[in-house]
This record gives structure tokens, sequence and C-alpha cells, in this order.
């Protein structure tokens, strides 16, 4: 299903590593090999905290990695400055976790919306008030929202704000951090029913955070799936169900569903959570593995080829 | 006499009635669910209830009385001496709650010692204990962070270790669990029920996630437009209930294996 000619961003070895308190090293991301094909949604699940939006903001130059390249079309985007960085924006555009921190709250919303659009110049300041209120509508807002201040408005308004905003430059690729979270699931199906169908005309690509497995697995095309910094699985959306590592069929046996036996105990990892301070020498996940043999304590495994469009990095299948 | 009665309330901000016709009633230990389309009121409820409307909204129709009292006409200091044992709430936005200035644990540490009497060392521990209890490793470190060097749902956790510190008669949580990946969502979701199953805490759970709801709670409210839809037992909404909007939503859930839009 993927062509390596559709690759359109990639990143390579990619690591960052935050200073923490008592002069300690937190490793956010370690050496991330990932690729984005044109037109295509590329889902990242994975442990809260496990370094999800910090490898996404990287895409958008918000923050740079320790080591390792993204390259964007064949060019790295951490070599982009002035004129060319600011350029390079308005095509790859990221919906942030927490709308409310990401915008003023005293901004009106027709200005959240069209602000990106009148700095790229593509509308008049006349066009502000129409433009607004059709991309509103577009994620089933009102269009009289226009007047509203952030802070007026609920959790899931804001974030569909956040969302009118990213659609509005139409970028060739839309960086999604937990972007449906707030939404009820009706609304919701709307949004990921609009994205697809931009996708479909305008051939965007999605990079998409969640942490609702039923969700990214009805649109995403490639999920991959991240532990303790490290990617730990790549396989095709439709084939969630049939995830090898063990840290992937434990997420599957953590979802809460309608249809779900209610009398039995929900399943989880019972151990503790180590700590991005304090990772393993081995495998990121053996400490908490059930199927943990001597191996996984002391070499660290890569991604390995088990199927088609399908990578795994556990030593259970080597 | 019900833990917590709501009756009839209309809420507004400025002259927009935002919430009308109002009513539940939940006893000790009891959990209930508030659900439904995002904008209908759910937030706006569970704030009036905590007597921390956001700017602007009021309580202009009815009643809302927690162990039988009025808290509309509640004194700053009544307030003061209900939140945390009595009722404590976990915010939609625990992120955006936050003093962005402040390191975690400072914060925290406050919060702890103006509800008991103890030294900082003591509340440092009890702080750290109750973030890893939520399943945050490296606790001391998590205290010695600002909120920007934490991630989105360790944030959210810090605000449900502060909001279950005190095991609250009742306990208000606007989507606790919604940054969290399903893991560790199910490991918060037992510690809620468990503090039920300990301490009698009754809970208002507002989620987007039915299947969160019809696993905690004993009744379920849907809410649309600012008034109460439908609501009933588990049992009701998910296989008697005709309502359309109920219906609706519970057609929109993504399950694995389910609708592809690709
Ligand atoms: N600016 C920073 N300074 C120091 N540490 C940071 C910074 N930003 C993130 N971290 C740390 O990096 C790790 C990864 O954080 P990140 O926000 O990428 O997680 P995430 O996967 O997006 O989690 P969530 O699902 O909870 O949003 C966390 O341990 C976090 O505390
Ligand atoms: N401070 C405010 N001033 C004016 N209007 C507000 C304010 N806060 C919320 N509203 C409006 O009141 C309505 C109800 O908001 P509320 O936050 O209670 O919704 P909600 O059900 O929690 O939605 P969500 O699921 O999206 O969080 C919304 O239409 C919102 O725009
Ligand atoms: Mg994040
Ligand atoms: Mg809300």
């Amino acid at each position: 299903m993927f062509d390596e000619k559709d690759v359109i961003l990639e990143a390579r070895h990619v690591s960052r590593i935050f200073d923490a308190a008592g002069g300690r090293k937190l490793v956010a991301n370690n050496d991330i090999n990932l690729k984005f094909y044109k037109g295509k949604t590329l889902g990242l699940v994975g442990e809260s905290g496990c370094g999800k939006s910090t490898f996404m903001r990287f895409l958008v130059s918000l923050d740079k990695p320790t080591s390792g390249e993204i390259l964007y079309h064949g060019k790295d985007i951490m070599k982009l400055k002035g004129e060319k960085l600011r350029l390079n924006r308005q095509n790859i555009q990221m919906v942030f976790q927490d709308p409310a921190q990401s915008f003023n709250p005293k901004m009106k919303i027709r200005d959240v919306v069209c602000e990106p659009l009148l700095n790229f110049k593509r509308i008049r300041p006349s066009e502000k008030d129409a433009t607004a209120r059709r991309l509103l509508e577009m994620v089933e807002l009102h269009g009289d929202f226009a007047d509203r201040y952030m802070q007026n408005m609920s959790g899931g308004q804001r974030q569909r704000v956040g969302i009118a905003r990213a659609i509005a430059l139409e970028p060739e690729i839309i960086v999604m951090d937990e972007a449906t979270s707030a939404l009820d699931v009706s609304v919701q199906k709307t949004i990921i029913e609009l994205i697809t169908k931009l996708q479909r005309e305008k051939n965007i690509t999605i990079g998409f955070i969640c942490h609702d497995i039923g969700l990214v697995q009805s649109f995403a095309h490639q999920i991959a799936v991240m532990y303790l910094g490290n990617i730990v699985e790549v396989l095709p959306g439709e084939d969630i169900d049939k995830g090898m590592h063990p840290y992937t069929q434990a997420l599957l046996g953590s979802v809460f569903d309608i249809k779900m036996d209610f009398s039995k105990k929900i399943e989880s990892i019972e151990s503790e959570a180590p700590s991005p301070l304090d990772v393993p020498p081995g495998c990121p996940f053996c400490d908490r593995c059930d199927r943990c043999m001597d191996i996984c304590r002391q070499v660290h495994p890569t991604l390995k080829k088990v199927g088609e469009d399908h990578e795994v990095s556990c030593h259970l299948y080597e | 006499m019900a833990l917590l009665e709501i009756d009839n309330i209309t809420i507004s901000y400025g002259n927009r009635p935002t919430v009308t016709d109002f009513s539940m009633k939940m006893n000790e230990g009891q959990i209930i669910s508030l659900v439904g389309e995002s904008g209908s009121g759910k937030t706006t409820v569970i704030r009036a209830a905590f007597g921390l409307l956001p700017g602007g909204g009021k309580v202009t129709a009815g009643d809302i009385l927690f162990e039988g009292e009025s808290v509309l006409g509640f004194s700053k200091e009544k307030w003061r001496k209900l939140r945390g044992r009595g009722m404590s709430m976990i915010f939609q936005d625990s992120g955006a709650m936050m003093n962005p200035t402040r390191r975690v644990g400072n914060a925290f540490v406050e919060y702890i010692r103006t509800h008991e009497n103890i030294s900082k060392a003591e509340a440092t521990k009890k702080g750290i204990e109750m973030l890893e209890r939520m399943r945050l490793p490296d606790g001391g470190n998590v205290m010695k962070s600002y909120p920007f060097q934490l991630s989105g749902g360790m944030r959210q956790r810090v605000g449900i270790a502060m909001g279950m510190t005190y095991a609250p008669k009742l306990l208000l949580a606007d989507e606790p669990t919604s940054a969290l990946d399903v893991t560790t969502q199910a490991q918060i979701v037992r510690q809620m029920m468990e503090l039920r199953e300990q301490y009698g805490t009754a809970i208002v759970v507002v989620t987007h996630n039915l299947g969160v709801a019809c696993y905690m709670s004993d009744y379920i409210i849907v809410m649309k437009d600012g008034r109460i839809e439908d609501q009933g037992s588990r049992d009701y909404i998910l296989h008697e209930s005709g309502n359309a909007y109920t219906k609706k939503l519970l057609d929109a859930v993504p399950s694995i294996g389910g609708t592809r839009y690709v």
C-alpha cells in the first residue's frame, strides 16, 4: 500500500533528551524512524508521557531534536531559517493538544481562525467575517461564534476552533494532537468525515495522535505504537487488532467499549510505569512484559519487518 | 436526605440562559455519568455545583443542595471548608488551571497544607505518593517540574491526584481520563471506583467515552442544548431508550473493527 516515492516527510534517528532537575537526563524520544506518505494518515498511539507530542512538535519547528533529522521533501527542516521557515509553516499545520494554552483567551474566535490566512495574505481583511463563518460551520460550530472569545467556549468548542484554523490554510500536512478528545462521538464523527474528505480532495497528509484506538483505526492508513520514547510497532490501521508487540496487545485489552462485559474488571498493566529518567538498558517494555526473556533485559530490540507494512521491535519475533 | 440535589436550575452566562430545567439527585456512593453534546452545558452544571462558575456565569433559578443545605449563598469561608474533604473537582482542563510559573509541587504542597496541619516535608511525601498512585513515574521529579515540562496526560493526572487526595464525599470529575492512554485510563477508572468502595465517595463523571460511562456508573444523564435529553440506567440507555439523540450517540461510538472511513 505504501510507495517509497510517496514519502513526503521522514524522521531519521530522531532523539530528544531534556535536562531534568538534579542534573538528570530525560529521554523523551529515542532513535525514532518514521515515514509520512502523501495523502495518508499516520496514527500515533502510546502511553501518556511516552513522547508523542514531543515528536510531533519537531514537524512544525517548535522544538529541535537533540540528534537526528527530519526531511520534508528530502530537505532537513531543522536547517530552515527566517523567511523560508515562515513560508514552510503554511505547509505543515498543527492542532495542539491544549487549545486553551495555545491561544490568547482574549482573542475573538474570528481572529484566531483567520490569523494564519491573513499572515500569508490568502484573504483580505474584508473577507474575514465570511471566511470565519464558513470555517466554523465546517466544524459544526455556529457562525455567530466568530464574535465570541476563546475563554467563553466549552472544551470541545475550543478544539474545533483549533481544527478550523489548521484546515484554513489547506496545508500539505496537518498534525492533530489529541484534537478530538473533548468532542462527543457524534461531532467527532463529523470531524473525521470532514478531514478524510479534505484528505481525498487535496491529498493531505495527516499525523494523528490519539488515545482512542477505536477511533484512530477507523481512518489511519498506518499506526505507530510508541512506548517510553521508542516506536515499538508500525502496522496498517485496519490491522491494529493483529498487533504483535506485547504493549500493543496490552493497549487492546484496556479499551472500554459499549459492547464489553461490564461485570468483568477492566484489564490494565499492573506494574509501575518506568520513568524516562531511568530507561532500562534492554527492551523499554521489559519490566512490565509478562513474556520477558533474558535477552530482553540486555539487548535493545530494533524494528524488524514481520509482514507487509508491518514492523515490530520485540525479541519474541526474531 | 440526598448528598447532592440539583433542583430545576437555570444557569446563564450574561443574559443568555445556557442550562435550563436541570435536575438531578444523588446519594452517597453513587456514580452518575453526564454525557452528551459538546457545548451542551456539562461543565457548566458541575462547576455550578462546585461554586466555581467561570466569569459571567450565574445560577438564575432553582437550587443546589449539598447534604440538604443550599450552596448558592455560601460564603467564601464555607466553600473553603467544604472543598477538599466535602467536595472536590477534577477540571476538564487541568493543565490550563495550573499556574505556569510555579512548580507543580509547590502548588500541590500548598493545597495539602490548607487542608491539613502538616510540615512541608510530610506534605511533599504525601503529594508524591498520590502522584505515583496515578501511575506517574518518578513523582519526585514531577513535583519539581513546571507544567510545561509535563505532557498533557501527566498534567491531567496531577489534577486527578489533587482531586482524590482527601477522598471527598463528592467528587466532580470533568473528562478525567480523556487525555490518557487506555491502560492508564483503566487504572484511573479503577482508582476512582475504589474511592467509592473504600470511602463511599459519590462521583459525577463527565465523559465523552460512553464505554467508560457505562462501565463506571449506576445512572447516565444525556445532555443536549442545555437540557437533559434522556436519562436512565446503563441497560436502559444502551438497550431500551427510544430517544433519537441517544441512539445517534451510540451509533457514532468508534469501535475496533467497526466502520472505516478510508
Ligand atoms: N519542555 C520540556 N522539558 C522537560 N521535559 C519535557 C518537556 N516536554 C516534555 N517533557 C517530558 O518528555 C516526556 C514526553 O512528553 P510528551 O508531552 O511528548 O508526552 P505525550 O506522549 O504527548 O503524552 P500525553 O499523551 O500525556 O500528552 C514526558 O516525560 C515529559 O515530562
Ligand atoms: N465563560 C463563558 N462565557 C460565556 N459562555 C460560555 C462560557 N463558558 C461556556 N460557555 C458556553 O456555554 C455552553 C455550555 O458550555 P459547557 O462548557 O458547559 O459545555 P460542555 O457540555 O462542557 O461542552 P464540552 O463537552 O465541549 O466541554 C457552550 O455553548 C459555551 O460556549
Ligand atoms: Mg501529548
Ligand atoms: Mg466541558
